[in-house]
């Protein structure tokens, strides 16, 4: 408990930003038509391949000679920016075939 | 941390939260896309370039390798893949983004001085592998039963039960070892082990028709898992992303669960299925069905002034959205007036089918979405169902005792006259039967979708 609370004084800006991108992506969601549920479930996965920047991090800190750290470093940006790439090309497929016919 | 470098996660940030806010709205929505992607390249290239490290060459030879292969390899399969598969794709694309942040924890946890550090760091490090292993293996699991290759549904008694103990063991150990500052990869390792067997136990009993519900989650637990490292890294840009990820995946999953009324906890915990099973048996004495050819059908369509397509489950995987939109052609060109009826959850994932016409050219307006289409049904000559059942059940209205009773359906029945094209009689998804298809205005046209309705296209032509 006592951790906890000393957690939360050293971050309270970090819960402040927690708190308030909750609320923000709530209100963002809200009231969407049924029709763009896919595309943008689709849209919201190639956000969550935000991780790849730690990934990048976790390369950019490593030791050139620990290679397992390298390894396990390569495979994580690697599979960062499939997601990151990918998820935004799928959803831009997805909303090419809404424009309207002239 | 620079000042540039803060300054570009700063509008990254935004980028993502305006991104998402267009992602919301037709007209806005590709424009939502572009500003999201421009944000991220921007984060990207800012973490690689700008920072104070020494870093040997060799390491940014890396980074650019895994960074060319992993787009050349995304972009190719996203356009790839048929529209069908699509759901699945981006179930894929999320595991990889969850298995990228167990990666970090692991890397961080071999680097970091267990035993003395902080307590809040070592459990950010855990969650975040255990959250990642969870959502890798979760999201494969949904992948694999979406495309087939995972075709069995568990069922063991107190299944649930099991499932619980098992992930309160693993956070039992992962507690241990953040109270105890245990230093050991032993450790480390079963908890990757455990949360990896955690997402196959917590996907495999779901069903495949509620698999989007499901990837919708596993979605939002990748962002938790982003925003995690991002407190591990003080970094911004990570955190609010995956906050805004994570809490709009989960009002996206209750839109979800709401637009097929079903709650998430019947969609993960399975009532819908045990209560669909116990109604088995109850519904012999419904009547007779009566069948029909597609000549006669075609016939039917070709002298209707109104008619109405309601596309369903079985067009999807028949991959029949081209055929329908070419007999849908031929019908506007003899005259008649057709509308698409849109349920909200029809296809493989809400808004799936209206994706899957689009890409065969169907107008927009065309497609009616299910408040609108509702009070039409009156006016119509014929409704031609195809590989629907269960948005079309009218227990959903008239059986207190159904498990779909309460949920929204097209009101088919008030038309003239219905054609519905199924493969068999077997029942739908929810495995229960459908009084429609006794309904004396009702006729079946058996057969693959794909097969059906090229049959009426040819018979339409010679008319």
């Amino acid at each position: 408990m006592k951790e906890f609370i000393e957690f939360i004084s050293n971050n309270i800006q970090i819960v402040y930003i927690i708190i308030l991108a909750v609320f923000v992506g709530v209100e963002v969601i809200k009231s969407i038509p049924a029709v763009l549920h896919t595309p943008l479930m689709s849209g919201a996965n190639a956000l969550s391949g935000v991780v790849i920047v730690g990934a990048i991090l976790v390369m950019l800190h490593s030791d050139p000679m620990d290679y397992l750290a390298l390894a396990l470093g390569f495979v994580a940006v690697f599979l960062g920016i499939l997601n990151v790439v990918g998820g935004f090309a799928v959803t831009n497929r997805m909303l090419a075939m809404f424009k309207k016919k002239k | 941390m620079s000042v540039t470098l803060s300054i570009i996660y700063l509008i990254a940030t935004v980028t993502f939260v305006v991104g998402l806010k267009k992602l919301g709205h037709p007209d806005t929505a590709k424009s939502g896309n572009l500003i999201a992607a421009i944000g991220m390249a921007l984060a990207i290239i800012g973490t690689i370039f700008i920072h104070d490290l020494e870093v040997p060459t060799i390491i940014y030879v890396l980074i650019g390798i895994a960074i060319f292969i992993g787009s050349l390899v995304g972009w190719l399969i996203a356009i790839k893949v048929e529209m069908t598969k699509m759901p699945e794709l981006v179930s894929l694309f999320n595991g990889f983004g969850g298995a990228s942040a167990a990666l970090i924890g692991i890397v961080e946890f071999g680097n970091a001085d267990i035993k003395n550090i902080d307590v809040t760091i070592v459990a950010t490090i855990l969650s975040a592998i255990i959250i990642g292993a969870i959502t890798f293996s979760g999201s494969l699991m949904a992948w694999g039963k979406l495309n087939g290759s995972v075709k069995s549904v568990i069922k063991i008694p107190q299944y649930n039960i099991i499932n619980n103990l098992f992930i309160v063991s693993i956070l039992g150990l992962a507690t241990y070892v953040v109270l105890g500052n245990v230093d050991s990869s032993l450790i480390l390792y079963a908890l990757l082990a455990g949360g990896l067997v955690y997402g196959v136990l917590f996907v495999m009993p779901i069903g495949g028709a509620d698999m989007p519900v499901v990837i919708s989650l596993l979605n939002s637990l990748t962002g938790i898992a982003a925003a995690i490292t991002g407190v591990l890294y003080d970094n911004m840009v990570m955190l609010v992303g995956g906050i805004l990820v994570g809490s709009a995946g989960i009002i996206l999953t209750i839109a979800m669960c709401v637009a097929m009324n079903r709650t998430l906890a019947s969609v993960i915990f399975g009532s819908f299925t045990s209560a669909a099973s116990d109604q088995e048996g109850g519904n012999k004495a419904l009547g007779s069905i009566k069948s029909t050819t597609a000549s006669d059908s075609a016939i039917m369509m070709n002298y209707a002034s109104n008619v109405i397509i309601v596309p369903g489950y079985g067009l999807a995987v028949a991959q029949a959205q081209h055929v329908i939109h070419e007999l849908e052609d031929l019908l506007t060109a003899k005259g008649v007036n057709v509308k698409y009826a849109i349920h909200p959850v029809a296809g493989r994932m809400p808004g799936h089918m209206n994706v899957l016409l689009a890409e065969s050219n169907v107008e927009y307006e065309m497609l009616v979405e299910m408040e609108d289409i509702n009070p039409q049904f009156n006016n119509t000559d014929v409704v031609l169902v195809v590989g629907a059942n269960d948005v079309v059940n009218p227990a959903a209205h008239n059986d207190p005792a159904s498990p779909i009773y309460g949920m929204p359906i097209l009101d088919v029945e008030n038309a003239k006259h219905i054609v519905v094209n199924k493969r068999s009689m077997n029942a739908g998804y929810a495995g229960i039967e459908n009084e429609l298809f006794y309904n004396s205005k009702t006729s079946m046209l058996f057969g693959d979708a794909k097969k059906v309705l090229t049959d009426l296209v040819a018979e339409l032509k010679n008319m």
